[in-house]
């Protein structure tokens, strides 16, 4: 089995338990909503973050609270790592009245206001220069926060990630770009997509420092991200990063095993990286927690999942003349 | 009241609302150095300096994103599109992110951007540079369209767009920039976006029209008074929301209508009202109700032909007196 090779300066008991415990927390979410999904709580598409924890996770853990954060439609665990209340993240996926976006916006689209978390966007490449708008209003106000934009290895062959990379280089805008390369976009490989697979390395062309990082260690996630933020919020200027990553089950609920397009044997084997499972391991090695602690997180997560679902069921539908509002802002 | 080009009153709108409010700030093409490729922007790059006139590279969908971006933390982006025609490249920022984020976000987040500039036929520029944009955007719940037809409405219409809550989709009319007339100075006035107005009186019969079509309906209105036919025209302004109650209560005075429009008749403006006034006001007509329309064709380049695409004088004049001639009037 690999071994996680990332220095981990600082990092102690106090650092390593809550990346542990927020990595099982969306995994455990993830495995509920997959759950739900079959019994048909949740409709429509619903793409599981499962194996990519460590991103969202170790990026999330060096943002500020007044930081923001936008995502695709993957984005389960870039809500929860950002701080969103699983109960009223799982009421949404629900399509209940409790849940983020009152039932509005479903899996798709996750919004929170208290935050800094601005979705939730479905159209592949789409959100890059909405995370560029929001760095240039950081911009303007003066302000010192970042936006740390998610996206996959799919968006990077729209012209909308080209269009962003050269407009935040251009005006030297506060944005972290942070593409989680897990391969396959639904079920094309990056090598049957991108004539350079190395997706950091297009930054080069518009004078965007980057590199990439191993997705499957969330010290290496939070090593890298830390330095993006830093260096983006000082020089107010772009990153590329681009965290390699394996999602585990297929692109969506209709893909459920997505061995079409890859063999069995490559998920197995991309499964021995599962970032908890390394994350874990290294936990127990260094004694920064012990097989109580991790037992211990295991049951806090559990409870605070399976109340998230009882919240989600107990919630009522939307009324129905919630139909008509949220269209237009009033007065 | 001072009297000004309709290009001169949008300056004025963009330069007042600048001045008004920090947050305003204008995003486009050629903008600022260039002072506007129609000169909508003159002057306020050295008024208001390079933060808040901001040139973009070509890059409709990527600038349209930035903006709307932008006002989703709060900022109130004006962005240009050099001509309504390049709107296509950025239709999914418009539609899939301007128009129903606050939907989507159960009214977290709210989008206050106005997306402006020229559109509708134009002089020989042919099929990809003049064309009627309106009906790609009035179909979509979340969005607020806006044709204004004179230099007061250009002002006041802009201002109220300006400082709506909503993604306003504000689209100039190419031919009317040189169109001069009385514009209120007074910084405060605005028109409300969603509100008709009725250009002319007239009791036989209600023309709708909007911008280059509107000076034409009021053309053939003083023509059709010589005849004896009196003409009532109607400019909704705003097309979504739109102000069916004005064009209703028109209606139900004359009993009959006729909706001219400058682009393809299939499912366009005309289709929708010709159908609200059907649905609304079916017992008070006389006649049923008429559409003029462009021809369901590209531009041409031609001059000829580009004649022929637009509804002309004569076919409203046509128009207007088929419905006036039906049931004995």
């Amino acid at each position: 089995m690999a071994q996680l090779n990332a220095a981990a300066p600082g990092v102690d008991a106090g650092r390593a338990r809550p990346l542990l415990s927020q990595m099982m927390l969306i995994r455990r979410f993830e495995e509920k909503a997959a759950e739900s999904y079959a019994l048909g709580k949740i409709g429509g598409f619903l793409h599981l973050y499962i194996g990519e924890e460590a991103v969202a996770v170790g990026a999330s853990s060096v943002l500020r609270p007044d930081d923001y954060a936008i995502s695709a439609y993957r984005e389960h665990g870039h809500c929860l790592a950002k701080g969103s209340d699983p109960r009223r993240v799982m009421a949404e996926l629900f399509g209940r009245r409790d849940g983020l976006c009152h039932g509005k916006g479903g899996s798709m689209h996750l919004f929170d206001k208290t935050t800094n978390f601005l979705g939730g966007h479905a159209i592949v490449g789409a959100h890059l220069p909405l995370a560029a708008g929001v760095a240039f209003a950081i911009k303007y106000r003066g302000g010192d926060q970042v936006i740390v934009c998610y996206f996959g290895d799919g968006a990077v062959a729209q012209g909308e990630f080209h269009e962003s990379m050269n407009l935040a280089a251009l005006w030297k805008l506060p944005v972290v770009y942070l593409c989680e390369n897990n391969r396959y976009a639904m079920g094309t490989s990056i090598e049957r997509a991108l004539a350079q697979t190395e997706i950091w390395r297009f930054g080069h062309a518009y004078g965007i420092p980057g590199e990439a990082v191993d997705g499957m260690d969330v010290l290496a996630v939070r090593e890298a991200v830390g330095r993006a933020v830093e260096r983006t919020r000082r020089e107010q200027a772009p990153t590329l990063l681009e965290a390699r990553t394996y999602r585990f089950r297929g692109h969506s609920m209709r893909d459920p095993a997505g061995a079409i397009y890859r063999t069995k044997e490559e998920v197995e084997h991309e499964k021995q990286r599962d970032p908890i499972l390394l994350f874990r391991t290294r936990c127990l090695q260094e004694g920064w927690l012990t097989e109580a602690d991790v037992k211990a997180i295991e049951k806090d997560v559990n409870d605070v999942i399976d109340e998230a679902v009882a919240f989600a069921d107990a919630s009522p539908e939307p009324p129905l003349e919630w139909l008509l509002s949220d269209i237009y802002k009033e007065g | 009241m001072a009297v000004m080009t309709y290009r001169e009153a949008l300056n004025v709108a963009l330069r007042e609302e600048m001045q008004r409010d920090p947050r305003v700030f204008i995003l486009g093409e050629e903008v600022g150095l260039y002072d506007g490729a129609y000169k909508v922007t003159q002057g306020l790059l050295k008024e208001f300096g390079p933060k808040r006139v901001v040139d973009t590279p070509i890059c409709e969908s990527g600038f349209t994103g930035v903006g709307i971006g932008a006002a989703m933390v709060g900022l109130r982006p004006v962005v240009e599109m050099m001509t309504f025609n390049f709107s296509i490249l950025a239709l999914d920022q418009i539609i899939n992110s301007a128009a129903k984020m606050s939907y989507m976000s159960g009214g977290q987040v709210n989008i206050p951007i106005v997306i402006r500039g020229p559109g509708g036929p134009a002089h020989q520029l042919a099929a990809q540079h003049s064309q009627s944009m309106e009906s790609y955007f009035y179909h979509v719940p979340g969005l607020k369209v806006v044709r204004p037809t004179t230099p007061a409405d250009a002002k006041g219409l802009l201002k109220s767009a300006i400082r709506d809550d909503n993604p306003v989709v504000f689209i100039e009319a190419e031919t009317l920039y040189p169109v001069k007339g009385e514009v209120p100075d007074d910084p405060d006035f605005t028109i409300p976006l969603g509100q008709a107005i009725v250009r002319r009186e007239g009791r036989d019969v209600t023309v709708v029209a909007y911008v280059g079509m509107m000076y034409r309906a009021m053309e053939v209105a003083a023509e059709l008074d010589k005849e004896g036919l009196s003409v009532e025209v109607v400019d909704p302004r705003t097309l979504r929301p739109m102000d069916t109650e004005t064009i209703i209560g028109s209606v139900r005075k004359t009993h009959r209508a006729v909706v001219v429009e400058a682009g393809a008749g299939f499912a366009g403006m005309g289709s929708e009202i010709a159908a609200f006034i059907t649905e609304q006001a079916f017992d008070d007509l006389d006649a049923p109700v008429e559409r003029v329309t462009g021809a369901n064709a590209p531009m041409p380049y031609a001059r000829n032909l580009e004649r022929a695409k637009t509804p002309s004088n004569e076919r409203i004049a046509e128009a207007i007196r088929k419905v006036c001639s039906a049931n004995g009037r």
